[in-house]
């Protein structure tokens, strides 16, 4: 056994609340080894931040912690803050999941590397920002000693995650603690900023916690794997072993439940039931037995310990020598029967979007505000969703693909292109038709948590649309219950206001909500990537089951690919403003015909370290471009891997030719020379 | 809470908003409390007159300043009037302004302050000249030199005049949230089922804002029945011999010390009022607060 650098035992962390005491982190003890990555998963609420503040000595005042977290000899938690000092950013640095807030904005960032140099180095100040120059170097700046005398401001937010990577590995700390460093961030970036990582792993031998929800990350680059659920560790383990064959029904239940971009498309998932506990007067069992399908009387009993399943492994599971029985007799989190998908053969057009644009005006002045230029949000999309389909727009953050939805269900006529829904043309309705129209197509949020109003009980939310088209007391009451058990609620929530809902059940009330007047079309903001994990499934199993029984056409707007191959038929690929590449989505991930569509899958983490760890991964130059200012030709070629290895008059029309989108083998590409 | 923990209720009827924040109101004691005494304020101000024996305008000659007594509750001024027949009858009129010119004014601010922050544009931009031009107006002159209009006629003016210099500022503030709220995605969804404006502002925005309107509300309140008298002291407003509290206080508090019935009444009472209107928000504002916590624990116990 490798010898330990940080050995938490025993530690409990608790905070005051006006509900009761949250029980954090509840008696773990975990190791950390020199060298290693250990990666940290857990859903919101579980625990693994905590766990690593606790590490580094930044919890609050209100926090009350016991047990002890041992480094050299050491233990951190019986030092006052001036002696932590000595050992953070020095011996342990932590990385922190937002990089704007974590970046001093008034301080040139050379000048914040360098004070952390200072304060732990006895160097000169010149010496300081040469390393400086030099560390942001290693992090893949370009043009370091220029952009060291920028402010945190001037950078993207891959760029600022890579200056604090440069801020963390300074002084080359032995351990290095990332709270979801990549979260925040694009899968193009994400791969990006994972690759940094690696680099600094390998250039200063430090340890590296990472703290994550999201098990592709873990299996690319963790060598170890501890899961949490409501403040314990039930599982650790090395990363292979564990994805291979889990041990704790959660652990089973997640990753069978995460979708999976190598999965058959239309598989339905496993789903956890019930939502992630509050760690709130927690009672003495196991946490997870009320979701568990493997609860007996046992679990009940008293709060399971890790306990070793082999030298390597540990676990905490009271039923723990029957897990593997009960998982290969197949009662454990089945994958259900794959869904049909495409039911009618129908090819009636439910929407129809053409060369739509939204430009959004750049203002300057003050008193007089006059137009200095406009940012082309959305810049010549076509769509076609037919009916009863699910049609994936997908794209970066900041690409025009939630302008392109909110264009479309504001049933206006656009600056230019036209909106036909059903055949029917926006700019011709009038206000009456445009109201009666507004029943057919309908929309679900992203963040469920602001889509419902906190002051109206949900019963009146869902009530809301059908009061609006005038149907009676009494059918609203019936429709009502009708709504919430079609998405998996009882009649007796219906007096709650939202706020006694987790995320997966108010993602639900705000799909009945959406589904009060029987629309033909619904449009689907990211409606999971707010969610836990563990109820991600649920949610889009449910949402799976709805276009079956109701045959409804979905519009689903999502940057997660891995969602995307489960649930939809089509996607078009979005990039700065307009549609890259179209077609069925079995087609398209197979042979993507685009440049940007292929970095994109490569992009995207598998949770399966197998097969995460021998593909190749296609890395993005920078990020996406300002929709202000985009580059000429083709949109894309400032950043495409492929246009080096082209002859260079081709290259040269990249630069200067805007490639059109045009029909293809599968559907649509725009690129003047396309793969496959 | 859990699926499985909720699906052993009974099957009930659902209750609306409206149900359940009546129901939260009535819950909390405070506040109930808070309404009876704002009801018993009533009773007192306008039964008080048929058991005193003494008419507010007459003077009894033969008690002047004196004490409490058997004939005189609440003593005697130095004309020889009757304090309680004054205190009743200056009552009535302050509860009447202060209720009024509370209501109304933050009836009016959230209307125009949450129309105009909702449409935005134009109509925002004038809306806002308009109140910003009110508040530059000094608002205690204008009432001042208005008064010679309204002078001799109803009271019931007065509370207009209040009204309309009172509104601005809390305005101000509720276009500010609307201005916020109208971008959240519950309002989006509603304008997307095609919920018309005004049915949006009454049924998401308000709601979402009541504390700080009931605060307003509160607190308009003391202020109006204070500015009354600020006016009245003046001369303007209520003129001699018909009293209102704040006359009273505001004659009562010289000799305060050493005459103290002349203060101490009419002064407790308005203390009272206001902090039962105090109560009374407050249980208005956790019954409009699904996050509030007393209720929560009231409703277990």
């Amino acid at each position: 056994m490798t010898n330990s650098l940080i050995e938490i035992r025993d530690l409990s962390v608790t905070f005051p609340s006006e509900v009761g005491t949250v029980q954090a982190v509840r008696n773990i003890s975990l190791d950390i080894r020199a060298g290693e990555v250990l990666g940290i998963v857990g859903e919101s609420g579980s625990g693994k931040t905590v766990t690593s503040l606790a590490a580094i000595g930044l919890l609050p005042d209100s926090a009350t912690v016991s047990g002890s977290v041992m480094f050299n000899g050491v233990n951190l938690l019986d030092l006052n803050d001036d002696q932590m000092s000595k050992y953070r950013g020095n011996q342990i640095a932590m990385i922190f999941q937002d990089p704007l807030s974590a970046l001093n904005p008034v301080h040139t960032i050379g000048r914040q590397i360098a004070e952390a140099l200072l304060i732990h180095k006895d160097i000169s100040t010149e010496a300081a920002h040469k390393r400086a120059i030099e560390l942001l170097e290693i992090v893949g700046i370009p043009r370091p000693a220029e952009r060291a005398q920028s402010y945190p401001h001037e950078f993207s937010g891959g760029m600022r995650q890579r200056v604090m990577i440069a801020l963390a590995i300074a002084n080359e700390p032995k351990v290095l603690l990332a709270d979801e460093p990549t979260t925040a961030l694009d899968v193009t970036v994400q791969a990006q900023i994972l690759d940094v990582l690696k680099t600094a792993r390998d250039m200063t031998g430090a340890a590296i916690v990472l703290v994550t929800h999201d098990l592709g990350v873990v299996a690319g680059i963790a060598d170890r794997v501890a899961i949490m659920y409501a403040g314990k560790v039930v599982e650790v383990g090395p990363v292979e072993e564990v994805y291979a064959q889990p041990a704790m029904p959660y652990t089973i239940g997640l990753l069978r439940s995460i979708p999976r971009l190598d999965a058959d498309p239309g598989e339905r998932l496993a789903s956890i039931s019930g939502a992630p506990v509050s760690p709130i007067n927690l009672p003495d069992s196991c946490a997870f037995a009320p979701r568990c399908p493997a609860a007996s009387a046992v679990c009940l009993t008293k709060t399971p310990e890790l306990i070793n399943l082999s030298p390597t492994r540990l676990t905490a599971c009271a039923r723990q020598s029957e897990i593997f029985t009960l998982q290969e007799s197949g009662q454990l989190f089945q994958q259900g029967p794959t869904h049909v998908g495409v039911t009618s053969t129908s090819d009636e057009v439910a929407l129809e979007v053409c060369g739509l644009q939204k430009t959004f005006p750049l203002l300057k002045g003050s008193l007089l505000r006059r137009r200095v230029g406009s940012v082309y949000a959305v810049d010549g999309v076509d769509l076609v969703l037919r009916q009863g389909h699910s049609l994936a727009l997908v794209g970066e953050s900041g690409c025009g693909k939630t302008t392109t939805l909110l264009e479309i269900l504001n049933m206006v006529a656009p600056e230019a292109g036209s909106i036909a829904v059903l055949g029917r043309d926006v700019a011709q309705l009038s206000k009456s038709e445009r109201l009666e129209m507004r029943k057919d197509l309908q929309i679900v949020f992203q963040d469920p948590f602001a889509s419902l109003d906190p002051r109206l009980p949900i019963g009146d939310a869902i009530a809301e649309p059908l009061d609006n088209f005038g149907m009676s007391q009494q059918d609203q009451e019936k429709r009502i219950i009708e709504l919430l058990e079609l998405v998996g609620l009882n009649r007796a929530q219906a007096s709650k206001y939202p706020n006694e809902f987790s995320g997966g059940q108010r993602q639900r009330i705000a799909i009945a909500r959406a589904l009060a007047l029987n629309p033909k079309i619904l449009a689907l903001d990211e409606p999971v990537s707010a969610l836990d994990v563990s109820v991600r499934a649920g949610v889009l199993n449910l949402l799976a089951e709805l276009q079956e029984k109701l045959n409804l056409s979905y519009l689903f707007v999502s940057h997660d690919l891995a969602v995307v191959q489960h649930v939809a038929d089509d996607i078009a690929v979005m990039y700065l403003g307009s549609i890259v590449e179209s077609g069925p989505v079995r087609e398209v991930f197979a042979k993507p015909q685009h440049p940007y569509t292929q970095a994109l899958l490569s992009a995207v983490p598998i949770p399966d370290p197998k097969v995460e760890r021998v593909r190749k991964r296609i890395l993005l130059q920078g990020e996406l471009p300002s929709p202000a200012n985009p580059p000429s030709g083709c949109r894309f070629h400032t950043r495409c891997h492929v246009r080096s290895t082209l002859s260079p008059e081709l290259a040269a029309r990249c630069a200067s030719e805007r490639p059109s989108l045009s029909a293809s083998k599968h559907g649509a590409v725009a690129c003047h020379a396309p793969l496959n | 809470m859990s699926v499985d923990q909720v699906s052993f209720e009974p099957a009930v009827e659902r209750i609306t908003r409206g149900q359940l924040i009546r129901r939260r109101f009535f819950r909390n004691k405070t506040a109930v409390f808070g309404l009876c005494v704002i009801a018993f304020m009533f009773v007192f101000a306008f039964g008080g007159p048929y058991i005193g024996q003494w008419n507010y305008s007459e003077s009894d000659f033969s008690s002047l300043l004196k004490g409490p007594s058997a004939s005189h509750w609440f003593g005697t001024t130095q004309i020889g009037v009757d304090v309680f027949a004054q205190t009743t009858r200056g009552l009535q009129k302050s509860l009447i302004i202060g209720l009024l010119v509370a209501v109304f004014s933050t009836g009016l601010s959230a209307i125009v302050g949450a129309f105009a922050g909702y449409l935005g544009g134009r109509a925002d931009k004038a809306t806002m000249w308009f109140v910003d031009l009110l508040l530059v107006l000094p608002s205690f002159l204008v009432l001042v030199i208005l008064s010679r209009f309204y002078q001799g006629k109803t009271w019931l003016l007065l509370v207009v005049g209040l009204t309309i210099f009172d509104w601005m500022i809390t305005a101000r503030v509720v276009r500010g949230l609307a201005m916020s709220l109208r971008e959240r995605d519950f309002v989006r969804a509603a304008r997307y089922m095609g919920v018309p404006t005004r049915i949006i502002i009454f049924r998401h925005l308000l709601p979402n804002m009541a504390s700080i309107l009931i605060i307003a509300a509160t607190l308009n309140v003391g202020g109006a029945i204070l500015a009354e008298t600020g006016l009245s002291y003046l001369g303007f407003g209520v003129a001699a011999p018909d009293v209102s509290l704040g006359t009273l206080i505001a004659e009562g508090t010289g000799a305060a010390l050493t005459y103290p019935w002349l203060f101490m009444f009419s002064g407790s009472i308005l203390v009272l009022t206001v902090l039962a209107v105090s109560f009374i928000g407050d249980g208005l504002r956790d019954a409009f607060d699904p996050g509030a916590l007393r209720v929560k624990k009231n409703a277990k116990s």
